[in-house]
């Protein structure tokens, strides 16, 4: 039987090395794996390069994360928020390195990843500061800059629900990189709000088949979920 | 009197036909779609993978997950339909957004924008989708004040700010003037905000200004 729920986030967490890049999936807060990135503070992971949109606010979830020490790098295409104290008290103080990505190329790298593709071409930056020192060349009279495929160790993704398979169904807005992210790492960890019976998904509303996901820890947010605007 | 901003808003959204897909960028942009009527069916895009965004909810009817990219609770219109970003990001990248609409440090008169960085060493420079939009978009207007708080101009004929995007730029709605970039020529006046001189215009703009 094929069984990928676990039955605690340390569970979830169990083995993320020192040194691992960690995507993280969400856009702000919405279809952010929140509890999943508490239990990687928890689980003290350091040496990390994290890769997601933004760069944390205030001094929860991602921000703390860094400002606990674990990360070296981050990948990201905004690391500009409400509260960006911490990213940019680090970023400052020379204490973490940014690779900044247009969002577009992010997402495509990521996605290239997950499919086997190690580089692509993409009009996205051409002539611009993000294209310095990359490869570029010209297809029918236009450039194109060379990005190169963004593969991970783990990739850490939120949903609405789940099944045993590790089938994924997200919710409204909820999946912007979650579905991408959960093709391109090595170990893929899903929080759920809920788990469903096996057959009870339909097919068609499964963002992210199970193939793609390791291990599925089931967080009950209940109707206490963070609003847009704290992040 | 120069437009403000809910005008420089209505002004553009006049523009807009029926039938486009259009991607608002964050701020001014964002006010355009409250200028479309609701009689005209155009297709608001959000690139966190929102296509067919409503107008902002009532009070007591907010779904927490439902935001546009600049985070900020949404509807979706009748036909909404949502995608992941890789797909999001396809339809921009892919040239089947009729129209985006950015916001702008300054646009020079080849149609390059700069509106990411300030410098090259910027404390921390945010990019977010601008990119992909600039290069992907079938067509790019900017809605900007015409000149800096300290009255220098936004109009130039070189960027000096990072750029965005290299002659992406097709039209430009300030608080003067709408002004179209033509190939091979530069900025074309299309309009006059209301009791708004071309001289006024040109004494605040820097690059030459063409009529039509």
């Amino acid at each position: 039987m094929i069984n990928k729920i676990v039955q605690s986030v340390a569970d979830a967490l169990a083995g993320v090395k020192d040194g691992s890049t960690v995507l993280i999936g969400g856009f702000g807060s919405v279809g952010q794996p929140d509890v999943l990135i508490e239990g990687l503070i928890e689980q003290g992971a350091k040496d990390l390069t994290i890769v997601l949109n933004n760069a944390g606010s205030g001094r929860v979830g991602v921000a703390k994360l860094m400002e606990q020490g674990q990360v070296r790098k981050i990948v990201c295409s905004f690391p500009r928020s409400k509260d960006p104290v911490v990213f940019e008290t680090l970023y400052r103080e020379g204490k973490i390195e940014l690779e900044l990505v247009p969002q577009g190329t992010l997402a495509e790298r990521i996605r290239a990843a997950g499919a086997g593709i190690p580089a692509f071409y993409t009009a996205t930056a051409a002539g611009t500061l993000l294209a310095r020192g990359k490869e570029s060349r010209e297809f029918e009279g236009k450039t194109y800059v060379m990005e190169r495929a963004l593969k991970a160790d783990v990739a850490l993704v939120e949903a609405w629900e789940a099944d045993r398979w590790g089938n994924l169904v997200y919710r409204g807005s909820g999946g912007n990189f979650n579905p991408i992210m959960a093709m391109a790492a090595e170990l893929t960890i899903a929080q759920a709000q809920h788990i469903r019976e096996l057959g009870e998904l339909h097919p068609h509303m499964i963002g992210t088949p199970g193939v793609y996901v390791n291990r599925v820890v089931q967080v009950d947010r209940g109707g206490d979920w963070l609003k847009p605007e704290q992040v | 009197m120069p437009f403000n901003r809910d005008q420089m808003a209505a002004r553009l959204a006049d523009d807009v036909p029926e039938g486009w897909c259009v991607n608002l960028g964050i701020g001014m942009p964002t006010m355009v779609a409250n200028y479309v009527p609701p009689t005209r069916e155009v297709i608001f895009q959000s690139e966190n993978g929102v296509i067919g965004m409503g107008p902002a909810p009532k009070e007591g009817q907010e779904d927490p997950w439902l935001i546009n990219a600049g985070k900020q609770l949404i509807t979706l219109a009748k036909g909404a339909s949502f995608v992941g970003h890789a797909d999001s990001f396809a339809m921009i990248r892919g040239g089947h957004i009729d129209l985006c609409v950015l916001g702008g440090f300054e646009v020079a008169e080849n149609g390059d924008l700069a509106n990411w960085a300030t410098s090259e060493n910027d404390t921390a420079p945010a990019v977010g989708g601008a990119m992909d939009l600039a290069a992907g978009a079938k067509r790019l207007w900017v809605i900007m004040e015409h000149t800096t708080k300290d009255g220098r101009p936004k109009i130039v004929e070189r960027c000096g700010y990072p750029l965005t995007g290299l002659a992406c730029v097709n039209r430009v709605y300030t608080n003067l003037a709408v002004l179209d970039v033509v190939e091979g020529k530069g900025f074309v006046v299309r309009d006059l905000a209301p009791g708004v001189t071309l001289e006024e215009v040109q004494a605040k703009t820097g690059a030459t200004l063409h009529t039509q």
